[in-house]
């Protein structure tokens, strides 16, 4: 018989193990799943090796899908970090974009340097205040931050959808649900001849920033503190409710960030098409990541590089797209299991005489 | 005036149905101590694999019973992650969600567009007779009729049998039942399975029922709904109707809305599910008990050692 038994000392490459151990499971289930579609396993993981790293072309691909992860995880970590369970960066992701939206669309003639700004800020407005909501709506009224963030997710793509169906739509898209081009100004620009653009580099400075912030300021010391709840927060002299709101002000905002990347940079307008749940694998890539910034951004390329592989077993295989999903589900569930050895050890129990 | 809201009220019966066996699932499980947000997820799986038995076997019966073990089946991974392995709750639920979610995009591919055999709505016997209230509840599928003994049979469990008291025992202090000698593992591992069966059966409702034919994003989001209305019931079987059929009316109504021609743009009426969901949320916690919950709702079971 196997007994539980609590580790005297952390495991030290556990975390890592767990983390490759989920891996390697996940691609056993894909693997399996493949062969029920009656296709080739081995083709169809070589095909989604190849999708994410096999060439020049699909690394940039990666890049440009790991960008605007990493901004919604670096929101969604920093408020599981306090225990505020922000399920809504999708929704926030969708109003910083409609944010970004409103201002190239009303200033169309302003140069880029004034422009691009403007943009950003009202992204980060936009998006802090979506998730405002549910932290005044938790804080007076003790409402569950978990359902009303999600339902605000619902709340912000309809109105996306109701913005480029109506108001915003443009004329000359033959009834298609877009607004205008953005004008050249309202574009954020690739980095010399390649399509990686610069908000790669915005990326790095909100991410040092962010370390730089919880590791020497007295604000984000009391952040990690209330972490740990909010009584040791109130012992501590912390003004929670202060915090709650700054925190999930700064979640809402990285996640509008990075709403006004993809629809600056990538898309060059707002249209529907935007949303693919960046939201959702946010959640994915924070947990993968134990919360840490440095993780969060390999885990963020590793999960791009999934999402661009499963493109491509979509073209070559004709995958759904789900497939991604699927394995981003099976990698969370595994890494939740597996964290347990991090803290127990299974041991051999003596036969009781 | 009745002309309109008669046939109004009873489609609010048909679409709060779903939602009904979905939160009785989850607040099953909750009373066992378990919070499982994988209800969305659960629901999704459970109405392709309804359809998909009831289009092979020719029996909606059949897939009736398939939908809820699709529903139990991935709640017994959550169980696993979650007692077994001590994992996040909250993180787990939500790995439920995108797995299921995952699932049914990629296997529903083929089904999309086709119909399978489910449930006609019949005239239920005598009590469809009477005025008003037989033409609201009695003229529906099966499935709505057995989804009126459900409560009472909730109700009965936690009230009168001793497993329904030793689950809630588990739900609100695990050590103390472990103390008298109950095994507070095996009671939520049952809890978070039963409740995955009941959600299940909701998830079924919705392609044998509510559309007999399969379509992607059929749950749409009623298993987070499902979630939100254990809290506004407070944990209680019959707040748990009540919640259900406020939704399915909003729900019926908006879709009435839209098919009137209203000059009202239909994304903002779609937005009427999730507004009122938040609103259902204020009152609840505005007229809160907090004391209702579960007390060891969310927290694992350490083992010992």
């Amino acid at each position: 018989m196997l007994k539980i038994r609590k580790r005297d000392e952390p495991w030290k490459w556990g975390a890592l193990v767990v983390f490759l151990g989920a891996l390697l499971f996940s691609l056993a289930i894909s693997g399996l799943l493949l062969e029920g579609q009656g296709k080739d396993a081995f083709y169809g993981l070589t095909v989604l090796w190849q999708g994410s790293f096999g060439s020049l072309w699909s690394l940039e691909d990666v890049l440009l899908k790991a960008i605007p992860l990493f901004l919604c995880s670096l929101g969604v970590a920093v408020a599981f970090r306090m225990q505020l369970w922000n399920i809504g960066a999708e929704g926030q992701f969708a109003l910083g974009a409609i944010g970004a939206t409103w201002m190239a669309l009303s200033f169309p003639d302003l140069p880029r340097f004034v422009l691009l700004p403007l943009m950003f800020v009202m992204a980060f407005i936009l998006g802090g205040a979506w998730a405002l909501i549910p932290a005044f709506l938790k804080l007076k009224l003790r409402v569950n931050e978990i359902i009303s963030t999600l339902m605000l997710n619902y709340i912000a793509i309809l109105l996306l959808d109701y913005l480029v169906f109506g108001v915003w739509k443009d004329p000359a898209s033959f009834g298609f649900p877009m607004t205008p081009e953005f004008t050249e100004g309202a574009i954020i620009p690739g980095i010399g001849g390649s399509r990686v653009h610069w908000g790669i580099f915005f990326c790095v400075a909100v991410g040092v920033g962010l370390w730089a912030f919880m590791r020497f300021t007295r604000l984000g010391f009391e952040l990690k503190a209330s972490g740990e709840g909010a009584r040791v927060a109130r012992y501590a002299k912390i003004h929670y409710g202060m915090l709650v709101l700054f925190v999930m002000g700064l979640s809402g905002g990285f996640a509008g960030w990075a709403g006004c990347v993809e629809t600056s940079a990538i898309l060059n307008r707002l249209q529907p098409s935007l949303m693919v749940g960046y939201g959702y694998t946010a959640i994915v890539v924070a947990w993968l990541a134990r919360l840490e910034p440095l993780n969060i951004a390999f885990a963020s390329f590793l999960l791009a590089a999934l999402r661009v592989g499963v493109e491509n077993m979509q073209l070559k295989l004709q995958i759904p797209a789900a497939f991604g999903t699927i394995m981003e589900g099976v990698i969370l569930l595994t890494v939740l299991a597996g964290q347990f050895f991090l803290t127990y050890k299974l041991v051999r129990k003596p036969r009781q005489e | 005036m009745w002309e309109f809201l008669i046939p109004l009220f009873a489609a609010t019966v048909q679409s709060g149905t779903p939602i009904l066996y979905a939160t009785l699932g989850e607040m099953l499980t909750e009373k066992g101590g378990v919070l499982n947000l994988g209800v969305e997820g659960m629901m999704a799986l459970a109405a392709l694999a309804a359809f998909w038995t009831s289009l092979v076997t020719g029996s909606p019966w059949l897939g009736f019973v398939a939908g809820g073990c699709a529903g139990m089946l991935l709640a017994s991974l959550h169980a696993f992650v979650c007692i077994s392995c001590l994992g996040n709750q909250v993180v787990s639920g939500l790995a439920l969600t995108i797995l299921g979610g995952g699932l049914t995009h990629f296997l529903g591919v083929p089904y999309v567009g086709l119909a399978a055999p489910g449930f006609d709505p019949f005239d239920f016997p005598l009590l469809s007779q009477i005025p008003g209230v037989g033409e609201i509840f009695f003229k529906h599928d099966m499935l709505v009729y057995l989804s009126f003994v459900i409560p009472f049979l909730f109700w009965f469990f936690f009230r009168r049998t001793s497993l329904g008291l030793h689950v809630a025992a588990t739900g609100e202090m695990p050590a103390a039942a472990a103390a008298v000698g109950l095994k507070p593992i095996r009671l939520r591992y049952f809890a978070v399975m039963a409740g995955g069966f009941l959600v299940g059966l909701g998830g079924a409702y919705l392609s044998l029922a509510y559309t007999h034919l399969w379509t992607n994003g059929l749950s749409g989001g009623r298993g987070w709904i499902a979630v939100a209305l254990v809290i506004f019931a407070f944990w209680r079987p019959g707040r748990a109707v009540v919640g259900a059929y406020l939704f399915g009316g909003v729900m019926a109504f908006q879709l009435r809305l839209q098919a009137a021609g209203t000059h009202l743009p239909s994304s903002l009426l779609l937005m009427l599910p999730y507004l009122l969901t938040i609103l259902v949320l204020i009152l609840s916690a505005w007229r809160g008990r907090r004391i209702d919950a579960p007390a060891a709702l969310g927290t694992n079971i350490e083992p010992e050692g």
